[in-house]
């Protein structure tokens, strides 16, 4: 039974008070809050058995591999990875897709074709971009339409046997657009081309089958999750993994070192240069049995209860837009107020203790198509309330009177 | 009036309202009755770099006195732009050198600004002062 007071009761900061106002957190998108059960986790490594992994002989060292290498299991299980080693532990999406796009420039040539999305965060953009300027590939765009949905047709026509690679993102960040990945990994391998879905926003919302999906690469973040900020995974098919070089060199990521000659270690060490965030990891694990112990069809099913609301009771406001309406798309709200800059509104209900981002959301060419400076964006997540979202509507109405 | 008079007038009237509403609205309404800048200055070259909202400052002599006009696109910034130019504004660019700053603390502006809009606070009183030093060096 899914009983939001309840779940409210796990997360310690959801009790706080932000300028004398009861905290509304809604930049969920950015990131979500850390339960009890996931920051007991946090402390009991570092009472308990704090020390470095994979090297030492004693006990500590020996219980935290062990520890580290379950969480490796858990997050597998969770995405349904063929094999753990397929799971690289990295500091988030960001590292994750650092990593592919550094190991593709070994096997990208002149002339090759990089395929992204219109509705990419900058992270999925930037890599890509070196990628191209390193290697003399070409970046090639998916547009979307005015809802904030990928243009499928001209997506296909972009795909020729010149594409080496496809990135997008599951779900959009700024605009909480579900893209049809399935059509979108299935239609890249039929050209031959290796596809990187960033899951950073969907990890939240949505279980993603690796097997299932047949995907490339998979990156997510651990501090969406209910996770800790700098740990996140690459998920890499393992015939994938073993042709990319590594990215860092150093400690743990060696089998043999000469001054001739390095072999490396064997996925997963490969990739996973130096001591890793080893709490990091282990929280990321302890995060995934929090959301599935509650469920992710339980999650999804209350969320798309707030997201009808919010929208509902948001629109309710003269003079509101908003950005991205796909038909398919999770929790997220991103809109304007006509005649009001985001940035403003953002300052005012945040004195009211509601969290919100105001800005680009890291993804400038999004607000470019829709010739704005911004939005301000609400993302909710399974610990919020329709009373949380009565509270918003009020600011912005309130923002709006002082504004307007 | 001096800027430091100007600077300790506008602490009092921050002191005077009991909440962070209030005195949003305050800078709302200042924001409203900033002079603003003549279109033709409004230009790439005129926006300070460092602020998340677009700020556009244009700086003139009149006479030995340096006279600024500013435009933002969003309201609290041309507020916080209209706090500076009252007590920079009409000033000889040798005391607004001079100037010391503190009443940005006193008020509390910077802390209860987000850190983006704060850094952008530095950037346009670092540009107020720049402009000073410019046209300081012309009237030497």
């Amino acid at each position: 039974m899914f009983d939001v007071k309840k779940i409210r009761e796990d997360f310690p900061i959801l009790k706080r008070e932000v300028n004398g106002k009861p905290l509304v957190y809604f930049d969920n998108a950015a990131t979500s809050q850390t339960p009890q059960q996931v920051i007991d986790v946090i402390v009991d490594y570092y009472q308990n058995y704090n020390a470095n992994i994979h090297r030492g002989v004693h006990a500590l060292s020996q219980e935290a591999t062990d520890k580290y290498e379950q969480a490796r299991i858990k997050i597998q299980t969770h995405f349904n990875a063929a094999k753990a080693h397929e799971i690289i532990f990295t500091s988030g999406t960001t590292h994750s897709i650092n990593i592919v796009a550094n190991g593709f420039s070994s096997l990208i040539k002149k002339g090759d074709e990089i395929i992204v999305s219109a509705m990419e965060h900058h992270s999925n953009i930037v890599p890509w971009q070196m990628l191209c300027e390193r290697t003399g590939a070409i970046l090639k765009v998916i547009p979307m339409n005015q809802d904030g949905e990928l243009l499928m047709n001209v997506y296909a026509e972009l795909l020729s046997e010149n594409t080496k690679l496809v990135f997008c993102n599951h779900i959009s960040n700024a605009l909480g657009t579900i893209n049809p990945i399935e059509e979108i990994i299935e239609k890249a391998h039929a050209v031959g081309a290796a596809v990187l879905i960033d899951g950073a926003q969907a990890a939240p919302h949505v279980v993603a089958d690796m097997q299932a999906l047949d995907v490339d690469f998979y990156t997510v973040s651990a501090h969406k999750v209910c996770g800790p900020t700098g740990a996140g995974m690459l998920y890499g098919k393992e015939e994938w993994l073993n042709k990319l070089p590594p990215y860092q060199g150093g400690g743990e990521m060696i089998a043999e070192v000469t001054f001739e000659k390095t072999t490396y270690a064997p996925l997963p060490h490969k990739f996973e240069a130096g001591t890793p965030n080893i709490c990091g990891g282990i929280a990321f694990g302890a995060a995934l049995d929090y959301m599935n112990a509650i469920g992710f069809d339980n999650i999804a099913a209350y969320e798309h209860e707030l997201l009808e609301y919010g929208t509902e009771k948001l629109l309710e406001i003269d003079g509101l837009k908003i950005y991205g309406t796909a038909a398919n798309k999770t929790s997220v709200i991103s809109f304007n107020l006509e005649g009001a800059h985001p940035y403003d509104i953002g300052s005012i209900v945040d004195k009211l203790g509601i969290a919100v981002r105001t800005g680009h959301h890291c993804a400038q060419p999004i607000m470019d198509f829709f010739k704005i400076p911004g939005t301000i964006r609400a993302s909710f997540s399974f610990y919020n309330t329709k009373e949380e979202i009565d509270v918003l509507v009020a600011g912005v109405k309130r923002a709006k009177n002082m504004l307007l | 009036m001096q800027i430091q008079e100007i600077q300790d007038e506008i602490v009092d009237e921050f002191a005077m309202f009991e909440d962070w509403m209030q005195r949003y609205e305050y800078m709302i309404e200042l924001g409203k009755s900033l002079p603003l800048i003549a279109e033709q200055y409004k230009t790439d070259d005129n926006i300070i770099k460092g602020c998340q909202s677009k700020v556009w400052v244009h700086a003139e002599l009149n006479e030995d006195k340096l006279v600024f006009t500013a435009d933002s696109d969003a309201i609290i910034t041309k507020g916080i732009i209209a706090i500076l130019i009252r007590a920079f504004s009409n000033q000889k660019p040798a005391d607004i050198i001079e100037a010391n700053t503190d009443f940005i603390d006193e008020i509390g502006l910077k802390e209860h600004l987000s850190p983006t809009r704060a850094n952008g606070l530095v950037s346009m009183i670092k540009q107020l002062k720049l402009y000073a030093v410019a046209y300081q060096t012309q009237l030497n």
